[in-house]
């Protein structure tokens, strides 16, 4: 069978998979993002409790394996009465992983901001909220954009993890698709494809479209 | 490629030039930076080259440290063409082989020292005997040990660079370069980014080099009393090409073009 | 459900039996990816352009494509060609030639952190380009690439469970193992990731510190 062929008889149910993909992708990112703003500032937070949190996510979540966490939300959770199905479990966990690399960005993006910003907004009298949300926040943005190009990669190479609880995206679809035709060479060369199409040609597209964005609305460009 | 016709494939004779360009051209696209370029400097003769910046008085140097590639005419060093190799009865560009072969006479220090900053002060120096002319490690530690003591750097001979002033470093560089034995050293602004208050040193060791050695040496220079002081020869490049030389004291005391008149006197209200 | 030690104890030998595999498998992997990882970026050094485009070309694919994707990848599509590999072989290939590429990256930052005057130093003192790669600028890209290394070492460590799917006996396909065994989950997957952190977070302060010595060792400080 050639490529072609086989792309005509299983073009459905690798589109079916993608979809899946697309989801778990867009609904771990929100999970991922308000993660990182909220432990970011957490870990910038004074109050020793606060930061304590965070780093005990933080240094939890990027000292354990995605895949570990994976299965102990999905396998161990349950045991404690805490039953979460297959498609939950597998954006939270990607989610909160990356989550914790975000908010490292996060922090990061805040502390490049420089001191003589934060002095000038304490000049205007402005709350900390106030100061934090409308001077700090949008320049700290446009400092981490580029890392988060690469971060929203990694996202959607990890949600291919998600297939091995059985949710049907577009990894779970290629082993289904191997294990009955063994035409390992067309169905993951055309999973693979389809990852390099969806993060070369759409995710990365519009994250420099973002930073673009961000960096003219911020007078920079 | 360039038309060499006419370009002999070695200069001859005992009074050959040590370094010789022959109608040596350079562009970067449509922007000629040297123009033509014709230069003889005899052997142990000192050459100072002082000109408004970009003139292209850096880009001699480069172009003799073979740093940067010719686009017409070609340099001789000691009789031998440097960036072009005879073949088949004419000449050719050279390859790295040939490079490799004529550089050997060459010795450059930079404006910014280019010290190795992993290796100490006496590794920097032993570095090109051993690897590059294979001298035992004996030999070449004895060699860079007098190097160091010469330029007043034989007590710092352990340090790393990041512990050593700019100075010191130069001095170092210069270490460095002697212990390839070359027939021709170039100093590019090797002051310029100095503090005033360690200039001295540096100038005083090449001060040294003019008076006590038979090197062939070529300056890029600021320093106009600097280069009146110790120059056979004083070159004032202006646009790419040779405006005025002659003996420093007849360009510095009585330049007869009206650009080196304005050069001059620029320079010396700025002091 | 309740923590039960004495299964805890019982299962210990197995897991740190499988900690060692797990061990292994990050070690033989990041092996290959240090080497090729190198080849990869010289690779993109050389005056020959369309030999840069195609390697840059692959490391981006790579690098865009999920992990799990490309262990089934090689394992499955080496027997369609008559080709057979074993899971550590197959498992070392994929991980090794996939990190490679992230090493690849970080390498070319480090040797393009070094100045462009040591290169026309090396060449004032007429060394060959293999001179000036060995005793010049190597050394000295090693030390901003220390940090990048190491994380991607421990990096290499986590995605390690990945190799679970192919058969590789490490920790999560021996926590699966005794799982299914007991009806037990919640000792064994809970072990597995505090063995994880037990060993990525002292990696990484590790990290730190190598970092300092090796700057400290080599006079750039």
């Amino acid at each position: 069978m050639t490529f072609f062929e086989f792309l005509v008889q299983y073009w459905p149910r690798l589109l079916s998979g993608a979809g899946v993909t697309v989801v778990q992708f867009f609904l771990a990112a929100v999970l991922g993002i308000a993660l990182s703003v909220t432990m970011g500032l957490m870990k910038l937070s004074p109050n020793r409790l606060v930061s304590g949190a965070a780093i005990t996510y933080i240094e939890f979540f990027r000292g354990t394996s995605l895949l570990v966490q994976l299965y102990w939300i999905f396998f161990v959770l349950p045991l404690f009465g805490l039953t979460i199905d297959k498609f939950t479990a597998g954006y939270i966990a990607v989610g909160m992983n990356i989550g914790a690399y975000g908010a490292e960005l996060v922090r990061g993006g805040i502390l490049s901001v420089p001191r003589g910003q934060w002095e000038a907004a304490l000049a205007l009298n402005m709350t900390p909220a106030k100061r934090m949300w409308r001077i700090i926040l949008p320049q700290a943005l446009v400092n981490m954009l580029p890392p988060w190009g690469n971060l929203m990669i990694e996202l959607l190479k990890g949600t291919a993890l998600v297939s091995l609880i059985s949710v049907a995206d577009l990894m779970f679809e290629a082993r289904q698709i191997n294990s009955s035709t063994f035409l390992s060479a067309q169905v993951f060369g055309a999973a693979l494809i389809i990852y390099y199409i969806m993060a070369r040609f759409m995710l990365t597209p519009s994250m420099r479209w973002l930073e673009r964005f961000m960096a003219r609305k911020m007078g920079r460009a | 490629m360039d038309d060499l016709k006419g370009f002999p494939q070695e200069l001859t004779g005992a009074d050959r030039p040590m370094v010789s360009f022959r109608k040596v051209g350079k562009a970067y696209g449509p922007l000629t930076v040297l123009d033509d370029l014709d230069l003889d400097v005899a052997e142990g003769e000192m050459v100072s080259i002082i000109g408004p910046s970009g003139s292209g008085k850096t880009t001699v140097l480069r172009m003799l440290m073979t740093l940067e590639e010719i686009n017409g005419g070609c340099i001789y060093i000691d009789g031998q063409p440097l960036t072009h190799m005879p073949k088949n009865g004419g000449l050719v560009r050279a390859n790295q082989r040939h490079l490799r072969a004529r550089r050997v006479d060459i010795g450059m220090c930079f404006q910014h020292f280019n010290l190795f900053p992993h290796m100490t002060a006496l590794e920097n120096c032993m570095e090109g005997p051993v690897q590059v002319l294979g001298m035992p490690k004996t030999e070449a530690r004895a060699r860079s040990e007098e190097l160091l003591e010469m330029v007043g750097m034989i007590e710092k001979r352990d340090q790393h660079p990041s512990r050593l002033s700019g100075g010191q470093q130069q001095r170092v560089a210069i270490a460095r370069a002697l212990a390839m034995r070359p027939k021709v050293m170039l100093f590019d602004e090797v002051t310029s980014a100095l503090d005033p208050e360690v200039i001295g040193e540096v100038t005083n060791v090449i001060r040294g080099l003019a008076s006590e050695h038979k090197l062939t040496m070529l300056m890029v220079t600021h320093q106009m009393g600097f280069a009146q002081d110790i120059s056979d020869r004083v070159c004032f490049f202006y646009g790419g090409k040779i405006e005025e030389q002659g003996p420093a004291s007849e360009l510095f005391g009585n330049p007869q073009r009206e650009r080196t008149q304005q050069f001059l006197s620029a320079v010396k209200e700025a002091v | 459900m309740e923590w039960r030690w004495d299964f805890t104890w019982d299962i210990l030998p197995r897991l740190i039996e499988a900690t060692g595999n797990t061990l292994l498998a990050a070690g033989g992997g990041y092996a290959i990816a240090v080497v090729l990882g190198l080849v990869l970026a010289l690779a993109q050094r050389t005056p020959y352009r369309v030999l840069t485009w195609v390697v840059r070309e692959i490391v981006e694919f790579i690098r865009s494509t999920p992990l799990l994707l490309q262990i089934f990848f090689v394992f499955y599509v080496g027997p369609q060609f008559g080709i057979r590999l074993s899971p550590w072989a197959s498992g070392m290939i994929a991980i090794g030639l996939h990190y490679a590429c992230y090493l690849s990256e970080v390498y070319r930052g480090g040797i393009e952190s070094v100045a462009k005057g040591q290169w026309e130093a090396a060449t004032a003192l007429n060394m060959t380009t293999m001179q000036t790669y060995r005793r010049i600028v190597i050394p000295q890209a090693i030390p901003p690439a220390v940090s990048g290394l190491g994380n991607y070492l421990v990096g290499i460590f986590k995605d390690t469970p990945m190799l679970s799917v192919i058969g590789v006996t490490e920790l999560i396909h021996t926590a699966n193992t005794i799982g299914s065994e007991n009806f037990r989950f919640l000792e064994p997957y809970t072990m597995v990731g505090l063995i994880f952190l037990a060993i990525s977070l002292p990696t990484a302060g590790l990290i730190r510190a190598f970092e300092r010595y090796v700057r400290r060792k080599m006079g750039l400080q």
